[in-house]
């Protein structure tokens, strides 16, 4: 069931445009924001208020990037990997997150607290390396302040 | 027409096509994927690659894509140019980069399109050591078998399943290279159609699910030209067969049928030929006998000078019927069904022939462009219109394609101009229709009011038309929007048909059909008939049902022979009792055993539409011969061949005398040439070139290889030797050519890609439009219902309602349990608190325990049972039931 | 000289976002009033005559571009403007600056280009990682809604218009004009056939421009100052200043509006301070991800279309990224690759598979697993994707840096092979 928000904030999205499957990516964005990921239910239930099926909807969110489809830690972390990140030491990085929160790319950690995933350049390219910490943007990043970001997660 | 040059040769090209459609209809050998004749281009694949040149003086050229480019007269192209050559090659080479090699073990292989445009490229070298990639299969119901691993990403499936077929449980999921086209959870296709993915893939992602438990290479299989039998459109299909088991049904194109598509039905309704429930032999009051004795048997009921009276059949050939019609007599040959059925169908034929509207083909349907649907839910009652409807919703918004310049087969583009406007469709029914999503409006009421809502669409369109008495007011507005939509067209269509069991809605389609050519328009006409043959039998002519038990009755030892008839299921089983048991002797031939055969004294096994010739007469008017792909070794024979004897030595002498004895079905005997016709002195054979085994397949017999069976009865043969060119259309046993194994095949088939087959269009058209007769004036009076009764009515489905197809294994599986349906409210009175509800109805003395089901759709004051699917399915309906909840 | 630099000299140092105050008094909004005063066919010529390029990476001319609507009364309705914010050319960081750092500028532009072509609703589809640039835009538009710049009637016209922010779910396709067409409407992100051109059937099959956030924050001081003004502007003929950028290894990355046609050596040396120390230049990618490595004997290239066109890449997005000597040039195409192969969105084969392949093919050179032929294989693949084998330009954009690659990085990808290692990872 979505919630009253949720589709209040989905309303509002619809009163934009002229059909209702425009508002799809909105509306699973939309309960994405509030519940870290979209679940089959919310699927269905968003399907049913945009007459879709279930199926398109899931076609569509599998072509796009930011919509999770499986359940997120508390905290998603997104490592630039694209050219200038990579020139100025995105391996480095990605190993030092890799080790400290003990998991691969994609991954959750065991405990729920961070998800770490790959991104497409963040357009912070004259700070490089960078990431997003819960969409937070993060650039010149070293070793010791990925530890200050982490350690700013609770 | 225009010039194009290709590889420097001037060809002519119509214009309005694109390049690859003018290639191929030119005969030359252009690879292509995503492309479909019916489903025109999207330049995704970027197989069709050919060199473009500016003039006559450009050298270098450029790439374009075939398929996404106009053959603009004075267009210079270049297929062999080296550049496109190399280009085409490493498309195949991308494609194959994933493909597994697993062409031995795949069901599709031997007429693979990718197979055969791997080879005509040329690509035979895998130059990656990379790892391909896999995916997880799906479970997609009994129909489709799913072998994601092959796909080539040429977005055919999807684009038939939802943008052709309208539906939307087939989803492209995913990006870049690994594109996944399944359903969001394993489960049944929801698509009447999804079977068509099987032809439309061009490789073994969707193979026929059937045919792998029965699994046979195409090359291998024995092929003949066939006519659908399980509804009344007349699709033309190829059966396939080997050793003796028929092992599967592929579309069969027809340009002005079914073009490249089937219903599920149509494809997989097959297997009741190979079912269990056959009569193999010849049985004398239950027990099995053989061939001369039954023949003996017969003789001497038939010659015994009892009274004979035959029951015919609609869903047997012309022929069975008329050699049973010849055997008893005119006068003592009845029609099989009930009075009601036989009425509507004559009524219909009457109609069509004597009508101003054209019989509408399907093809007519796709090309209209406002419908008015009376009283059916076509994709159930008549499964493939519905494909022919949802395209023709397309016609209107082709008018600002056109001015936008962009060619109709751009079908992205066309899709993304026309957006959700949509041509006018109307659909009152009964209840829901699977078209009803994309209707502009429906009604749904009782078959009283969808007749009062036709004539008063005739009358606002033609003030000649009766006027419709005490019309509420809402109703003169839906009618009036009707009549302008109608009107407003330029090729409108009106489709009616049984299915509400009412003559009055049929007579009201005739009216706004009239209504619409006395006007000036163009308008079409459509009539579903009951079955395969329904409007045969009624050109063929027979005495109503109701007169046949008086005449049973008056000779007290009558020999009752009933042709490919389960009585039970035409008529009131009390009825049937009461013929059966007056009936100093029966005899029944049919295919399956059912409630008739069983009281057979002799049964005689009857060959289905896989062993015997015969002509069916679609409700289009069209008469088609299907052709048998295999001789029975049982004692299994043509019905006709069992009542004629020896009086005939072929189909022809059949054929020419029903010409000679019935004048209106004098030209059924051109539906295909005579089986005097040969091309240069040969038969065409019924198996392919490569037919395996020839030699050895009764080497566990015998080592002498035994003479193939003769066939005096078609100019088909059963060998792999005999004539190589195309033969005349009605006898196209299989679509093959060199390079193209696959069922693309058809393209060399045809002098234009997606028209006529060049030998023609098969069958011949039995009704022409005539400008006799004038309006019907029997309106009913409006439906009003009663508080403790309900107005039942048979609802059809698809899988199930039609007799011999309920038979297939696959089909089993999706047929739906008995059920009485009410509305919600209706229903409200005996739903029991949170638990399936069983009702008992009851009417005209009988009584059925039925589950209930609530169908939102359904108007108050109607219930609904199943067609074809409870002991019921015999009575006379619509019949007012009383209904109770079951303790 | 001090050089003009109508896009970015309000732009306030501290990351602040100028205010609706801010801009208005230092000329925001006044093009939009002078363009009221004219015709939309008279906006359209005025932005033809300026002579500006699309910023998008294409350089196709705006005002060209916008004169293909059908106008008048019989023209479709609605009709449609898109600002193209999906930034997401690897490498490229400008139109993030620009959104950040002046909200309203963007807007006024977008507000502009709707009048040229009488549109009736404009989006903003901007990314979804861009969240800064989101908050600000949204607060500009209700700040331009109350100010009566947007909605009916503005300032007193018959000119109305309705502007959304429309937030992407992210993949790089949304970026190419009809992909992002697609998206907008709650679709895969598939490019579409052209013709039809957006321009006459583009959103919900009506009328529609869309234009980059560069191109279209250049429109108000090109209304405000004249087409002449923006001509001067550049030191080559294509008009205008232009956003560069660079990023790598060198002193001080960054972003620079200068004038149209600034050598690339300016740019490096001067702007970005030059190599960092202990590192020395190899080539650049002139205008993002998708364009063909330059190098040393390029330096003295005007970043102008046409002439890095001549030098034998692309003006692109005018970002330009630096690879040095300590960074392997096997390793950035196999980066690159991997960008675009991923972001493929699965429709046409060359791109789809081809891709895919050359990742593969590019991966087990570095790794060490490179073999005899692969070069070959790479330079057919940079064919097979040319411009016209492939649906839309991803494709031809991925073979770029490929192609080049291989032209002025041969020996390094040969030492791969032959070494079966790659140098720089020891
Ligand atoms: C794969 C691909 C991605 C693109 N991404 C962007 C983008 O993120 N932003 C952009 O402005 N243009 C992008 N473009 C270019 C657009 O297709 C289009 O040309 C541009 O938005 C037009 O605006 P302009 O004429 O103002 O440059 C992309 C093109 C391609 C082929
Ligand atoms: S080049 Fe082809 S597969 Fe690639 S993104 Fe464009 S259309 Fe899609
Ligand atoms: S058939 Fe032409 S691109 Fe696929």
């Amino acid at each position: 069931m979505l919630t009253a928000e949720e589709r209040q904030e989905i309303e509002v999205e619809l009163s934009h445009y002229p059909t209702k499957q425009a508002v799809c990516i909105d509306a699973m964005k939309i309960v994405q924001r509030h519940r870290g990921w979209v679940s089959d239910e919310s699927i269905r239930d968003i399907g049913e208020l945009l007459e879709m099926s279930a199926g398109d909807l899931d076609g569509i969110a599998t072509f796009y990037n930011l919509i999770f489809r499986r359940p997120v830690g508390k905290h998603v972390i997104m490592l630039c990997d694209s050219v200038s990140c990579w020139i100025m030491g995105y391996e480095r990085m990605r190993a030092h997150l890799t080790e400290r929160l003990g998991i691969q790319m994609g991954e959750t950690t065991p405990d729920n607290r961070f998800t770490l995933l790959p991104i497409v350049c963040l357009g912070d390219c004259s700070h490089a390396p960078a990431l997003l910490v819960d969409n937070e943007l993060h650039g010149d990043l070293d070793p010791a302040k990925i530890d200050t970001l982490l350690e700013g997660c609770e | 027409m225009g010039t194009i040059y290709i590889d420097g040769k001037a060809s002519e090209a119509d214009p309005k096509q694109n390049l690859l459609h003018a290639c191929l209809s030119l005969g030359l050998n252009l690879p292509y994927f995503c492309w479909h004749p019916a489903m025109g281009s999207v330049g995704a694949c970027r197989q069709c690659a050919v060199k473009q040149f500016k003039d006559a003086q450009d050298t270098r050229g450029r790439l374009v894509m075939a398929c996404m480019t106009p053959a603009a007269p004075d267009t210079r192209i270049s297929l062999q140019d080296p550049e496109a050559v190399a280009f085409r090659a490493g498309i195949i080479e991308g494609m194959m980069l994933n493909h597994p090699h697993d062409c031995p073990v795949c069901d599709e292989g031997g007429e693979c399109h990718l197979q055969d445009m791997t080879v005509m490229t040329g690509h035979d070298y895998r130059r990656s050591r990379f790892p391909k990639r896999t995916f997880h299969d799906q479970y997609l119901g009994p129909f489709v078998y799913h072998q994601m691993n092959r796909c080539i990403q040429c977005y055919r499936c999807v684009r038939f399943y939802r943008n052709y077929a309208g539906e939307d449980d087939l989803n492209a999921f995913g990006i870049s290279n690994e594109v996944f086209f399944g359903r969001e959870q394993d489960g049944v296709l929801k698509s009447e159609f999804a079977g068509n993915l099987v032809e439309v893939c061009p490789t073994g992602v969707f193979t026929d699910r059937t045919l792998r438990r029965h699994y046979t290479r195409k090359w291998d299989l024995r092929m003949a030209p066939s006519i659908c039998g399980h509804c009344s459109l007349g699709c033309n299909t190829t059966m396939g067969e080997r050793y003796g088991l028929l092992r599967r049904v592929v579309n069969r194109f027809n340009s002005e049928v079914n073009g490249y598509f089937l219903c599920d039905r149509g494809r997989y309704g097959y297997e009741f030929v190979n079912s269990e429930q056959r009569i193999r032999a010849a049985q004398i009051n239950g027990a099995p006998t053989s061939v001369t004795e039954a023949k003996r048997r017969l003789s001497s009921l038939v010659a015994g000078g009892q009274q004979l009276i035959g029951i015919g059949s609609p869903r047997a050939s012309i022929e069975s019927n008329y050699a049973l019609r010849r055997l008893v007599g005119k006068d003592r040959f009845f029609c099989g069904v009930s009075d009601g059925e036989w009425e509507r169908t004559r009524a219909m034929v009457e109609i069509l022939q004597a009508g101003p509207a054209r019989s509408a083909s399907l093809r007519d349907v796709e090309l209209s462009d406002a419908v008015l649907i009376l009283g059916e839910d076509v994709t159930n009652s008549a499964p493939r219109m519905a494909l022919s409807v949802r395209q023709s919703l397309r016609q209107q918004s082709f008018e600002t394609t056109q001015k936008l310049r962009v060619p109709l087969w751009m079908d992205d583009a066309v899709r993304e101009i026309a957006q959700a406007k949509r041509s006018p469709l109307f659909i009152a029914a009964a209840g829901a229709t699977r078209l009803d999503d994309v209707a502009t409006a429906t009604y749904k009421a009782a078959p009283e009011d969808i007749a009062r809502l036709g004539f008063a669409v005739a009358h606002e369109i033609d003030a000649k038309a009766p006027e419709v008495p005490d019309l509420s007011g809402e109703m003169r507005e839906l009618a009036a929007t009707i009549a302008t939509a109608l009107t407003g067209a330029k090729h409108p269509l009106v489709i009616a048909g049984p299915s509400c069991r009412s003559i009055s809605v049929i007579e009201s389609a005739a009216n706004v059909a009239r209504a619409l050519c006395d006007n000036g328009h163009s308008a079409a006409l459509s009539l579903i008939a009951p079955a395969c043959n329904s409007f045969g039998l009624a050109l063929l002519g027979a005495r109503p049902m109701s007169e046949a038990l008086a005449a049973v009755q008056d000779h007290g030892d009558a020999t009752l022979i009933v042709l490919e008839n389960d009585l039970y299921r035409q008529l009131p089983a009390k009825l049937v009792d009461g013929y059966l048991a007056k009936a100093a002797h029966l005899i029944v031939l049919d295919q399956l055993g059912n409630g008739t055969t069983a009281k057979a004294e002799l049964l005689l096994p009857a060959g289905t539409f896989a062993e015997s010739d015969g002509t069916l007469v679609s409700n289009e008017g069209r008469a088609q011969r299907f052709f048998q792909v295999f001789v029975p070794e049982d004692g299994i024979k043509e019905s006709w061949r069992w009542l004629g004897d020896q009086s005939w030595s072929s189909l022809d002498d059949v054929l020419s005398e029903i010409g000679t004895e019935i004048p209106r079905l004098a030209s059924v005997i051109g539906a295909a040439p005579l089986s005097s016709f040969r091309i240069a002195g040969a038969k065409i054979p019924r198996e392919p070139h490569r037919y395996s085994g020839r030699t050895s397949i009764t080497a566990n017999i015998s080592v002498v290889e035994p003479k193939p069976p003769d066939d005096p009865d078609s100019s088909l043969s059963y060998s792999m030797e005999g004539a190589s060119i195309q033969p005349p259309a009605a006898l196209q046993p299989f679509f093959w050519a060199p390079g193209w194994n696959s069922i693309q095949a058809v393209n060399k088939f045809q002098s234009e890609i997606g028209e006529a087959l060049r030998g023609g269009v098969p069958g011949v058209r039995l009704f022409e439009t005539s400008t006799g007769g004038g309006y019907f004036d029997g309106i009913p009076n409006p439906f009003t219902r009663r508080t403790q009764e309900w107005l039942l009515l048979p609802i059809e489905h698809i899988f199930g309602s039609e007799e011999l197809s309920a038979h297939a294994s696959s089909i089993a599986e999706l047929v739906t349990e008995p059920y009485l349906a009410l509305n919600p409210a209706d229903a409200a009175g005996f739903l029991a608190e949170g638990k399936p509800t069983v009702v008992e109805v009851a009417f005209g003395g009988l009584k059925q325990r039925v589950p209930l089901k609530v169908l939102a759709e359904l108007p108050s004051g109607l219930a609904g049972i199943p067609a074809g699917l409870t002991a019921l399915c015999g009575e006379e309906l619509p019949a007012w039931c009383r209904i109770e909840r079951a303790s | 000289m001090p050089t003009e630099k109508p896009l970015t000299q309000s732009i306030p140092a501290g990351g602040e976002a100028l205010s609706l105050q801010g801009y208005e008094r230092l000329g925001g909004y006044q093009g939009l009033r002078r363009a009221l005063q004219m015709t939309p066919k008279q906006v359209q010529e005025e932005v033809t005559n300026s002579g500006l390029r699309g910023r998008g990476g294409a350089g196709f001319p705006t005002g060209m571009k916008w004169s293909f609507t059908p106008m008048g009364a019989d023209a479709p309705r609605p009709k449609y403007v898109v600002a193209n914010a999906d930034e997401m050319e690897p490498g490229t960081f400008k139109d993030r600056y620009l959104m950040e750092g002046n909200p309203h500028q963007l807007i006024e532009g977008l507000i502009l280009a709707g009048f040229a072509i009488e549109a009736d609703v404009a989006f903003i589809f901007i990314r979804g990682e861009y969240k800064l640039s989101q908050e600000r835009l949204a607060r500009a538009i209700t700040e331009a809604y109350s100010a009566g710049y947007l909605g009916r009637n503005i300032l007193s016209s018959d000119y109305a218009l309705e502007m959304y922010l429309h937030v992407s779910a992210g993949r790089y396709m949304c970026g190419e004009e009809t992909g992002l067409l697609n998206a907008l409407e709650g679709k895969r992100a598939n490019p579409r056939a052209k013709p039809p051109f957006p321009q006459v059937s583009g959103l919900w099959g009506k009328p529609t421009i869309v234009n980059n956030v560069e191109t279209l924050a250049n429109v108000p001081h090109i209304l405000e100052k004249g087409a002449k003004w923006f001509q001067g502007l550049s030191l080559t003929k294509d008009a205008g200043t232009k956003l560069y950028g660079a990023s790598g290894k060198v002193k001080r990355p960054g972003l620079w509006e200068l004038p149209m046609g600034t050598t690339i050596r300016e740019i490096l040396e001067e702007h970005a301070g030059g190599m960092r120390d202990g590192v020395r230049f190899r080539g650049v990618l002139p205008g993002g991800a998708s364009t063909d490595f330059l190098v040393e004997e390029h330096l003295d290239v005007a970043m102008d279309y046409t002439s890095v066109q001549k030098a034998g890449s692309r003006l692109g997005t005018g970002t330009m990224i630096v690879l040095d000597d300590q960074t392997c040039p096997v390793g950035i195409t196999a980066n690159l690759t991997h960008f675009f192969a991923q972001e493929s969105c699965g429709w046409c084969t060359p791109c789809w598979s081809g891709l895919k392949w050359a990742t593969k093919i590019l991966d087990a050179i570095e790794d060490g697993q490179g073999r005899p032929g692969d070069l070959d294989k790479l330079s057919y693949l940079s064919t097979f994707w040319s411009p016209g084998h492939t649906f839309c330009a991803l494709a031809p954009g991925a073979a770029e840096p490929v192609q080049s690659a291989l032209k002025f990085f041969r020996d390094d990808f040969e030492r791969h092979i032959h070494e079966k290692r790659c140098s720089w990872r020891s």
